[in-house]
């Protein structure tokens, strides 16, 4: 029982943490934001994630999912970094706070 | 040289590259029994030595060349080839493992290791192609 609470914490604020940056994704005004917000929420939600799945099947898996949970810790932040920064270098604008109606869009 | 990459993501590929290499000798000895394989094995192994080229450029040219890595293709080819027409020279089929020449073991267990030595070729085919592939892609401008 005590498992299963843990379990279901662990899942659902991994799922709460995969939404935002869904959200974000949808909701950010360029590739630099939307970058930044993969970078972190998208790797602590899927950290999150898995580690509820390997409490919950607590058997031989749950060290390789942990094996998984530390190579995408490392791999999915380094991932994002080469990705903007090859971004950066080839010239894509960055997106800067306009005039509210000067591009047809609300100020954010 | 086109463009040296950042440190970050040298030394995280430096750190990442031998766990990647074991992890394909996992997949290609552990190919009987779950998921993996020849195939995915040597994927790996050629993911690891592309990565090693996009972050350390002209350095890991140096340290795996073109010319290895056609000579590993080929002898990949080269060993599934060999386990394919050995057999028939006693007797057996093409590919029939139990017509291998290999005396100290019988049955179950050569069909076995049979498999465990085509799985190694298609692994080391795999893994030169694809790096061959990746390096005519690339081309000479390190």
């Amino acid at each position: 029982m005590a498992v299963n609470s843990v379990v279901i914490a662990l899942v659902v604020s991994g799922v709460f943490f995969m939404a935002v940056s869904a959200i974000a994704m949808l909701r950010f005004p360029d590739f630099y934001t939307r970058s930044h917000a993969m970078g972190k929420a998208d790797t602590l939600g899927l950290v999150l994630l898995m580690a509820g799945l390997g409490i919950y099947s607590w058997e031989l898996s749950s060290l390789k999912l942990l094996f998984v949970m530390v190579f995408i810790m490392i791999a999915n932040p380094t991932a994002t970094h080469a990705i903007v920064k090859a971004a950066l270098k080839s010239g894509l604008p960055i997106w800067t706070r306009k005039e509210a109606g000067s591009d047809g869009r609300e100020g954010i | 040289m086109i463009q040296q990459p950042s440190t970050i993501v040298r030394t995280v590929v430096n750190l990442l590259v031998p766990f990647i290499q074991l992890f394909a000798l996992y997949a290609i000895v552990h190919g009987h029994y779950g998921a993996g394989g020849g195939f995915q094995g040597g994927a790996l192994l050629a993911v690891s030595i592309v990565l090693s080229r996009i972050s350390n450029g002209a350095e890991s040219l140096e340290r795996f060349s073109s010319t290895r890595a056609t000579v590993i293709a080929a002898g990949g080819m080269l060993l599934f080839g060999l386990v394919g027409i050995v057999p028939m020279f006693f007797g057996a089929s093409f590919l029939d493992y139990e017509g291998l020449p290999l005396f100290w073991v019988h049955g179950a267990e050569l069909r076995y290791l049979g498999i465990l030595i085509i799985e190694v070729g298609i692994a080391l085919a795999v893994f030169g192609t694809l790096v061959l592939i990746y390096d005519s892609l690339a081309g000479d401008k390190w």
